[in-house]
């Protein structure tokens, strides 16, 4: 974990990027630490490649600055800036081998020949391609291709790795594994690396922090965990999982809690570090993993209440049921684990719903 | 269906003896032992060939050929990587109109650029000699170079030129270690072609060419002594073995171009 004292290796001040009459970047800010693992989450045109452009040296900024290792990045073309890349599509050089890749990048050094030779393999070491060296590029399937991306932006020692969605070319299985290497191999060099991608689930498993981009603009920078749990407005919410939401009256509310009233459910008390006025129509949001299903129609449980399945998917581990609650038009969507001797229900099934303390969160209508 | 079949056999057939069998005339009466060309066939003989080998003019004219079609197939084709590269990599305003322009010799009748040429050529007092056929021919083979060189540019992936800058190469070094290898094939590709158009270039070369007949030229000039017509067919076989081998390599090296581009495109074949 990245303390929040390290200080920032790269600073964005209100970047602005404008291709035409299009603008990709609307006014960025924000700082990236030293040595943290940290991802430009956005769906396709939120601008975080743009970004990421930008801070490799392809891009310059319309407006605002960059800063690197507190250098100006103003004048600073993409060959003399401390940071590479690893392209989306890999961009190995196909008229070179393994070891000509990876070597690529320290040729202009001049180094004694045995000099070069032990850095290109202890760099495939660390990718875990020894031996690869002499093997030709186009042999290589997509997971070695990007393992030599990897190696060849490593061995240059940057201050910053950025990688452009990295993972996306390859297939399910092999991205899991690629996700928990990738985060591995950042501890293990300790750089700073700046992931973009548009998959929810790789910036919340890889990153210490996350910017989620919407519309050019940073929507919300927050751990992982905050971002689940208390994304900042709707559209983060959405984005990142799956999120109930629920309309509600604010019945009372202070400095710390807030009584809200939800049409089928009734009251509720939530932590809240805001005032609202009492009557306000507000938003709350739960995770489909914090409701239960209990699996009984009794109502012993003050804290449950009266649901109807509408629908299910069934997903081997899990299954989502879709739920109208209390016969009110609310409905929720529930993730349950398919535990040993828990039954599946079926469309139509009644049954009663009930949640832990803290599951609802205030969702921002901005 | 059987019967649509051979329709479209006897369809190939036909169309393959008009286009090819004027060329097989040429071996044919290449090695005829006969100073008239009809058939049937007298014999078997080198002596055109031999004939070939002795005649000093010919000499000369195959020297001047080889020597324009090299020099010509060289500036085209940095003419056509200078253009390749402008189009493939870079917007500019007007650009459409441009690259038409630059392909403009390629539809207008090559007599009217003889003419025109000659014309401008006499304006500016230039002598006429194998140099004025140069020009003429730069100017035919260059549409031909952009459009070979303009493929090979545009398959090149973006991202490479890119990832050479991102290690630390500038825009120099990355053009002679990623650009330039990864486009090799199609710039020889695009040289054998100018080549091969050059050589056999006959009605440019007729008007430009003053005293140093090109070899199309020497061809058209011996048509009048009709007892040299067996050794200009094996002169003829020899050209055609000539421009095919050439075609050949220059095909060889654009398959391996586009090859090396879809290597660098697909990057998801087979799992780890």
């Amino acid at each position: 974990m990245i303390s929040n004292s390290a200080k920032p290796i790269i600073e964005i001040k209100n970047v602005e990027k404008r291709f035409g009459s299009v603008t990709a970047l609307d006014g960025v800010t924000l700082d990236i630490k030293e040595g943290e693992f940290f991802s430009l989450l956005g769906p396709s045109g939120c601008g975080k490649t743009t970004l990421l452009r930008i801070i490799s040296g392809f891009d310059f900024p319309t407006s605002g600055s960059l800063y690197i290792g507190g250098e100006d990045m103003a004048e600073v073309p993409p060959n003399l800036r401390p940071t590479n890349m690893v392209f989306q599509s890999y961009a190995i050089f196909p008229h070179l081998n393994v070891a000509e890749n990876v070597g690529y990048g320290l040729k202009k050094l001049k180094l004694p020949k045995a000099e070069l030779e032990r850095r290109v393999n202890e760099a495939l070491a660390l990718v875990d391609l020894k031996g690869f060296g002499p093997r030709e590029s186009h042999a290589l399937s997509g997971g070695q291709r990007q393992r030599v991306a990897l190696a060849r932006a490593l061995i240059m020692q940057p201050k910053v790795l950025l990688l452009d969605e990295p993972l996306s070319a390859l297939d399910k299985k092999l991205r899991d594994a690629m996700q928990i290497e990738l985060r591995r191999l950042q501890q293990t060099v300790g750089i700073t690396f700046v992931l973009v991608t548009h998959d929810q689930e790789e910036a919340l498993i890889m990153s210490d922090r996350i910017a989620v981009m919407f519309d050019g603009k940073v929507a919300q920078l927050d751990t992982p965990e905050k971002l689940y749990r208390r994304p900042a407005n709707h559209r983060v919410a959405s984005f990142i999982g799956v999120m109930n939401f629920i309309p509600a009256k604010v019945v009372s509310s202070n400095s710390k809690s807030l009584v809200i009233d939800i049409t089928a459910i009734g009251k509720i008390t939530l932590d809240a570090d805001e005032q609202y006025a009492a009557g306000a129509d507000i938003t709350v949001g739960i995770r489909p993993e914090m409701l239960t299903i209990l699996y009984s129609e009794t109502a012993d449980d003050k804290d449950s209440f009266a649901a109807t399945v509408n629908a299910r998917s069934y997903y081997g581990d899990m299954t989502y049921y879709d739920v109208r609650i209390n016969d009110t038009d609310i409905h929720a969507t529930i993730s349950m684990r398919n535990t040993a001797g828990r039954p599946v229900l079926a469309p139509g099934a009644k049954t009663r719903v009930s949640w832990g303390p803290d599951s609802f969160t205030i969702i921002a209508n901005t | 269906m059987e019967k649509s079949s051979r329709s479209l056999l006897t369809y190939v057939l036909v169309y393959l003896t008009f286009l090819y069998a004027p060329v097989f005339l040429l071996p044919i009466f290449a090695f005829n032992d006969s100073a008239i060309i009809s058939l049937p066939l007298s014999g078997f003989t080198f002596d055109w060939f031999l004939m070939l080998w002795s005649t000093k003019a010919l000499h000369e004219a195959f020297y001047n050929s080889m020597m324009i079609a090299l020099i010509s197939a060289s500036l085209s084709t940095t003419l056509g990587i200078f253009a390749a590269r402008a189009t493939s990599r870079f917007e500019f305003p007007g650009k459409r109109g441009i690259v038409g322009f630059l392909m403009l010799p390629l539809v207008l009748p090559e007599i009217i650029v003889g003419v025109a040429l000659l014309v401008v050529m006499i304006q500016l007092g230039l002598s006429l000699s194998a140099w004025t056929v140069v020009i003429g021919h730069v100017l035919v083979c260059t549409p031909f170079a952009i459009a070979i060189l303009s493929s090979a540019f545009n398959s090149f992936d973006i991202s490479l030129e890119e990832a050479s800058l991102d290690l630390g190469v500038n825009k120099i070094g990355t053009f002679f270690r990623v650009i330039l290898p990864m486009v090799a094939p199609g710039i020889i590709s695009s040289f054998l072609i100018a080549f091969t158009i050059s050589l056999d270039e006959f009605i440019i070369a007729f008007f430009l060419t003053g005293t140093d007949a090109t070899l199309p030229v020497y061809i058209w000039g011996q048509l009048r002594f009709p007892a040299r017509l067996p050794s200009i067919m094996a002169l003829g076989f020899l050209m055609v073995l000539l421009s095919l081998l050439l075609l050949l390599v220059a095909e060889y090296f654009r398959r391996r171009s586009t090859q090396f581009s879809a290597n660098s495109s697909a990057s998801n074949e087979s799992i780890l």
